[in-house]
């Protein structure tokens, strides 16, 4: 079965270039353009895995992944954060907030389907 | 659309947004600069504009939206105030971007100075005690794809993952998939931790992993495996491909520790085979030769113990005794198991389970104890045909064939009387005189084959002889005079061979010195039948004769199949069970008068064990039936219900019950019952007798 998974980021030239990405990997894509939309999305919707930005207006990436822990069915899917700030307190922030794991921006689109490879079965 | 151009332009469409986008919040803070919202708008556009930037190939637009984007963080902090002085370097910013985004479409250069004027001015902007904090770590894993180098390393990995790790939508078992693919793993799951079923938390992890893994990677792709789990999980990675000559064994260090003992550290290098790998890794040997020295050293050991083995002489009293005990510890470790079963205790259950393994290994090794090659029996034919046949005058040899083949010693003992008695017969019957031998076309010399071979977990000894074969209508003659059958009986050639089994039956017109002394092929199907064996004939005339014994490897310990009739408990030895399969109307014969079942188009007879045992309780409603196998007959065992594998530790009857009929032996179960073992050569002479007597019903019906 085809894994669907989430891309949520404010720009839309990073969504572009993720969903195309996954799309050539074989996954199905939802976009949101931040996390307000992206946390709709999920709840009416069904996702294997979660792609999101940290910094987003309206919901940013901690609070959708705190969000997005807090449904029962997403308890146990996997979220990578995308990240510029590659410091250990957000990676220890996203952690807490029960993010998988990460990648920091700027990445190459092997590097993210290496990173979906890792968590995604 | 989706080219790398295609994702440029739109990043530089998203840009130009973003750029619109921060001059309007830069002129709303200075109008209102609490204006929290309009700042993190503001810091938000910078920040986009740096990390697609960057994604998108626009490094200069990255590293210097990355100060403007530092001093703005300041801002949001509350660490740095707004000034007409910091409103006026991010509109310059601003406007530097815009530039920089135009000259990659073709616009004016951008010159380096200018960025270096303004990245100055951004930082005077910025305190120097905010300067000092130490600069942040850009250095993360990049998750490119590794490439291989040249050297093979070994890494032993040990991963622990903790309970909640599943919570991070992390799935451990992943981790130990990539592995794999960096080179060749041995995986040891420790299983241990797992609780009983009832205590189980399913959302938790409770097994870990060691992992030895053969590798072109470094240590750093190793490691980059765990990189999301190394708070969620304890790992340690050892690269032990540099320990070559002097490091001691692990088995050695859990020696030295007191962990283990050095037995069980040999019983489980003999178990770990991946020891050769590693050897093969550490020492340079190739797998092959590590393979083959393994072989040689396991070939040295076997040949070691046989030859110790040869030494060791024991009074066959004391093996018997240790087989019965045995026996009786097989009984008490049912017994065990079925009261662990009903205490949830499961230390108690994995010691039980530990006994049960235990036993069963000590069973076979008692039993193997007791295993004597059948050529020590056959050798003494050599003599008997040598003395016999010059006395009767022919010339007879005996060839032998699978004198290695093993049997329990007390089965053998046993074996000795019908085997002489069926030699006796072939070469007093069979065979004959040299002159009649020529006149047929035979060589004057005759053969006797004495062969045993193992067949599942049957012996089967063979007596073939090239003689002048059985003499049907000579049976049938002498049946009909002893009125063993009726006078116009119509059997198959398989049916009158039997009829020498059959009691008082011995063809022999003159009771010669040999054989025929009155104690008939009966008595030589009678003793293999005791021995749980069972006998077939076949003949062909004019060229010989072929008998075949089936015997059990053992008498001591047999597998079982447990039966249930009412509430009582019977073993069936498995290996004459043939099929089970339920007793439906179907399954029986058309004529449901008689005791017929319909087994693959062919018809068996059949008996219930409830009519034989004379059990009255009310009758079941299903049943199901046993097909066993006799010889060359077969027949259906009906039961209530069929329970499954038994280990049967046979325990012989009282004096008292030696001539009960349909059973040869008890055995104790689990719980203290006693189940009886079916006696199926008598059960089939039922079965046979209740059709015969049909038959002849019909046929007075008839008359």
């Amino acid at each position: 079965m085809t894994k669907t998974i989430m891309t949520a980021d404010d720009s839309a030239s990073m969504r572009q270039m993720i969903t195309f990405t996954l799309k050539q990997a074989g996954y199905d894509v939802v976009e949101a353009e931040d996390g307000k939309d992206a946390l709709s999305k999920a709840e009416s919707g069904s996702i294997d895995m979660l792609i999101t930005d940290l910094n987003m207006p309206n919901m940013n990436g901690m609070e959708l992944i705190h969000a997005i822990r807090q449904i029962e069915k997403y308890k146990f899917i996997p979220i990578i954060m995308l990240t510029t700030e590659s410091d250990a307190e957000k990676k220890q922030q996203g952690k807490l907030a029960g993010a998988t794991g990460w990648l920091v921006k700027p990445f190459q689109p092997p590097q993210l389907t290496a990173v979906i490879k890792k968590v995604l079965r | 659309m989706n080219s790398p151009q295609s994702f440029k332009d739109a990043f530089i469409a998203e840009a130009e947004d973003l750029l619109v986008e921060i001059e309007e919040c830069v002129l709303d803070i200075e109008t209102n600069p609490e204006d929290m919202d309009a700042i993190n708008r503001l810091f938000r556009a910078m920040h986009t504009i740096k990390g697609s930037g960057a994604m998108f190939g626009f490094e200069d637009i990255a590293s210097f939206t990355h100060h403007v984007e530092t001093a703005l963080d300041f801002v949001r902090e509350g660490k740095l105030k707004i000034s007409t002085k910091l409103i006026n370097m991010v509109l310059k910013s601003r406007d530097h971007i815009k530039a920089m985004l135009e000259h990659s479409q073709g616009g004016p250069v951008v010159r380096a100075s200018q960025t270096e004027d303004l990245i100055k001015v951004i930082e005077s902007l910025i305190p120097n005690k905010l300067k000092n904090q130490p600069p942040r770590e850009t250095i993360v894993p990049s998750m490119l794809p590794k490439t291989p180098t040249p050297v093979e390393k070994v890494f032993r990995i040990s991963v622990k993952p903790n309970e909640n790790i599943f919570s991070f939508g992390m799935d451990p078992a992943l981790l130990v998939e990539e592995l794999r693919q960096l080179g060749e793993c041995t995986v040891t799951p420790y299983t241990g931790s797992i609780p009983t079923l009832d205590q189980i938390a399913p959302v938790s992890c409770y097994i870990h992993w060691d992992i030895i893994l053969f590798t072109n990677f470094d240590e750093n792709a190793v490691r980059d495996v765990f990189i999301f789990v190394e708070d969620e999980c304890e790992t340690k990675i050892l690269d032990i491909s540099d320990n070559r000559d002097d490091i001691p064994k692990v088995g050695e260090i859990l020696v030295s520790k007191g962990d283990t003992t050095k037995e069980q550290v040999e019983d489980a290098l003999r178990r770990q085979s991946r020891i050769g790998d590693l050897l093969a890794q550490t020492s340079g040997i190739p797998k092959e030769r590590i393979k083959s020295a393994l072989a040689e050293q396991k070939t040295l050991e076997r040949k070691k113990a046989a030859s110790q083995q040869e030494t060791v002489k024991v009074a066959a009293e004391k093996l018997d005794a240790l087989v019965n005990l045995v026996g009786e510890l097989v009984i008490v470790q049912a017994q065990l198991s079925s009261i662990s079963r009903h205490v949830n205790a499961p230390p108690l259950q994995t010691s039980v389970e530990e006994i049960e393994r235990l036993i069963s290994e000590l069973r076979d090794v008692a039993l193997n104890v007791r295993m004597m090659p059948i050529g020590t029996t056959f050798a003494k034919f050599r003599r008997l045909v040598r003395d016999l046949s010059s006395e009767l005058g022919k010339e007879i040899k005996l060839e032998t064939e699978g004198a290695e083949t093993e049997m329990d010693k007390t089965v053998l003992d046993k074996l000795g009387d019908p085997l002489v008695h069926l030699i006796r017969n072939s070469i007093d019957h069979g065979v004959e005189s040299p002159d009649v031998r020529l006149a047929s076309g035979k060589p004057s010399t005759g053969t006797i084959r004495l062969a045993a071979q193992h067949r599942g977990a049957k012996v089967v000894i063979s007596i073939t002889d090239d003689g002048k074969g059985l003499d049907v209508d000579k049976i049938l003659k002498k049946a009909q005079e002893r009125q063993l059958i009726p006078k116009d009986a119509d059997l198959s050639e398989r049916e009158i061979y039997n009829l020498i089994m059959a009691p008082g039956f011995s063809t022999a017109e003159q009771v010669s010195q040999v054989s025929g002394r009155g104690v008939g092929m009966d008595v030589v199907k009678k003793q293999i039948e005791a021995l749980r064996g069972s006998v077939s004939i076949q003949s062909d005339t004019g060229k010989g004769t072929h008998i075949e014994l089936s015997l059990p490897l053992t008498l001591a310990i047999i597998d079982g199949l447990l039966v249930e009739v009412d509430e009582d408990k019977y073993v069936i030895p498995v290996n004459s069970v043939e099929e089970c399969l339920e007793l439906t109307e179907s399954s029986k014969a058309m004529d449901k008068s008689r005791n017929l079942l319909k087994v693959r188009g062919e018809l068996v007879p059949f008996v219930r064990l409830r009519e034989v045992f004379g059990i009255k309780t009310k009758e079941s409603k299903l049943e199901e039936a046993v097909v066993v196998e006799m010889g060359d007959s077969r027949i259906g065992i009906v039961v209530d219900r069929i329970v499954g594998d038994h280990q049967t530790v046979i325990k012989s009857l009282g004096h008292l019950y030696r001539n009960v009929q349909g059973v040869s032996g008890a055995t104790i179960m689990g719980d203290g019952n006693v189940a009886l073992i079916v006696d199926i050569p008598s059960l089939a002479s039922i079965a046979n007798i209740d059709e015969q007597q049909h038959l002849q019903q019909n046929r007075s019906v008839i008359q």
